[in-house]
């Protein structure tokens, strides 16, 4: 699909993250993100525990977007919190998180120290388009006055250069598409669509060459959607390289390369996105598209188990239309994996 | 017979109207999709005919009987004929409430007990596939999906002659939407439920609607 410049550094990063390329992708664009066995835990009181994301592994390669598709609660925004060490105190991680690729040299982010974070990781090589973007904006200061305080922080020297900064400024704004207007405006005046563009500038004002977009496209129209896709994709093409977390599998198809498809905590089925849909492989996706409009809007029956209280096995079994071949851990079979049969 | 908006202009700061002269009608047993691009004023005409909003002029009329005045102000047999799920259910109730006391709420403002309305509300949590551990729960501890099958479950309660879905599966996954649209069209189908389904998604509204109103 997207053929990369560097082979090498790919394989080291792999290496790093205690894995073989084995067979799969070694032509492929390197390795920048690299998720490995990654668990959590959320502790509750009363004994519980929330098994939120179980057993996780994906690579995101440079100049491709990942789609992590699943439904509300399948601990998606989780792994992002995960990755960017921004989960609460009760959690408990296990696996590993290995950052690579141009931009600095490999990291792990599990076991990196907050001070590490939040200096040289969050923004800078991470950057992270939350959830909600209105609700991230402080409501008292135009978009361009919170747009320069991140660059001032994230991009510019110790002395203050106000041009070279307002400069920036303007340049991350035509990046994303927003009108020098627009800039000026607070966050009520700004509509859904463009608030998720300033959003989008703040994640971008260091330059970071992954991006996490957390459910980008919730709650826009169509129209919308589709710039927010474009936009995706033009980073992609830029060079950088996103995880894009969302339950619209529409939007996953025309913004993604490859899809994880996540259910429960666990990731059930992963590939180049073309592939997956038009013949899903797991029953979860397979139903995933018939409840779908042009599929046929046929629920799944049934509902995802409780985090709390995941069965053992498979933990899609209960609502599985088909044979369970007693199989749980992704399989790969060249460019595509299924964590059954 | 039919929940019908007359000629509507309403708007929020005066002297800028977002909708002028706007006439609909949905009539029982279908399903009237209305579409159109983000602040076109949709959710405001919804919220017109969920009667939660007075227009400035023009009227809602249900059953040929029109409604003068919104919200608690409006007659209680007229209010309840018109049930409303609204997009966000994180927003659309209220975080103390258990799930079964969301349900309960049109029943208990019809005047039943708790105790009472407990049948009807594990009736209409059977009915959106909510189990029965669910409903003691807050809404920080379900999903979204499940707090949006509570607030359908809320707004059938008091069996409604038509329902406004603004926008009621746009933040929800593939299968909960369509297990929730399943739920709404068995209502249109057994009781003759008119629906005015707001969706900024042609594809669903292709699907589901018999006609398409574009704003």
């Amino acid at each position: 699909m997207n053929p990369g410049p560097n082979v090498d550094h790919g394989q080291a990063v792999l290496a790093a993250a205690g894995r073989t390329a084995s067979g799969r992708g070694h032509r492929d664009a390197e390795v920048v993100l690299a998720a490995d066995a990654v668990s959590v835990r959320l502790r509750l009181s009363g004994g519980r525990t929330v098994r939120a994301v179980n057993d996780v592994s994906f690579r995101l390669r440079r100049g491709r977007v990942l789609a992590l598709v699943g439904e509300s609660g399948s601990g998606k925004s989780v792994l992002a919190s995960t990755i960017l060490g921004l989960l609460p105190g009760n959690a408990q991680v296990r696996g590993s998180v290995t950052l690579g690729g141009a931009g600095g040299e490999p990291m792990e982010l599990l076991r990196a120290s907050e001070r590490v974070l939040a200096g040289r990781v969050r923004g800078r090589r991470v950057g992270l388009v939350p959830q909600s973007a209105a609700t991230h904006l402080t409501p008292v200061r135009t978009a361009r006055a919170q747009l320069a305080e991140v660059v001032r922080e994230l991009a510019m020297g110790r002395r203050r250069d106000r041009s070279r900064e307002a400069l920036r400024v303007e340049e991350l704004a035509a990046e994303v598409g927003l009108a020098p207007s627009e800039l000026d405006r607070y966050p009520h005046e700004l509509s859904g669509g463009m608030a998720q563009r300033v959003v989008t500038a703040l994640a971008l004002a260091g330059d970071p060459p992954v991006v996490i977009a957390d459910e980008p496209t919730a709650g826009l129209d169509r129209v919308l959607v589709d710039r927010t896709v474009d936009l995706l994709r033009a980073l992609a093409t830029g060079g950088r390289s996103v995880l894009l977390i969302t339950h619209d599998l529409a939007a996953a198809e025309s913004a993604a390369d490859d899809l994880a498809v996540m259910y429960a905590g666990r990731l059930l089925e992963v590939g180049p996105v073309g592939a997956v849909l038009a013949d899903p492989w797991h029953d979860y996706t397979r139903g995933l598209l018939g409840a779908l409009p042009a599929g046929g809007l046929v629920p799944i029956p049934g509902q995802p188990p409780e985090l709390t209280n995941l069965p053992e096995g498979c933990v899609f079994h209960h609502r599985c239309p088909g044979v369970c071949s007693g199989d749980v851990t992704l399989r790969w079979s060249g460019e595509r994996a299924v964590a059954c049969r | 017979m039919s929940l019908m908006a007359r000629d509507v202009a309403v708007g929020y700061r005066r002297g800028t109207p977002v909708l002028t002269g706007v006439s609909l009608a949905v009539e029982p047993g279908e399903v009237v999709g209305l579409a159109g691009p983000s602040g076109c004023g949709k959710s405001t005409l919804a919220r017109v005919l969920a009667l939660l909003l007075p227009p400035w002029s023009g009227g809602v009329v249900i059953d040929d009987e029109p409604v003068r005045r919104a919200r608690h102000r409006v007659p209680r047999e007229l209010r309840v004929a018109v049930g409303v799920v609204f997009q966000s259910p994180r927003r659309s109730v209220d975080p103390r409430f258990t799930l079964a006391d969301v349900i309960a709420e049109p029943l208990r403002a019809g005047g039943r007990s708790t105790a009472a309305a407990r049948p009807d509300v594990e009736r209409l949590a059977t009915r959106v596939d909510l189990t029965a551990d669910l409903l003691d729960r807050r809404p920080h501890e379900v999903s979204d999906g499940q707090l949006q099958r509570a607030c359908l479950a809320r707004a059938l309660a008091a069996e409604p002659r038509y329902l406004v879905c603004d926008e009621m599966t746009s933040m929800l996954d593939a299968s909960t939407s369509a297990a929730l649209v399943g739920v709404v069209n068995e209502e249109v189908a057994e009781r003759r439920m008119g629906v005015l389904a707001v969706s900024h998604d042609p594809d669903l509204l292709d699907v589901w609607a018999r006609r398409v109103i574009t704003l």
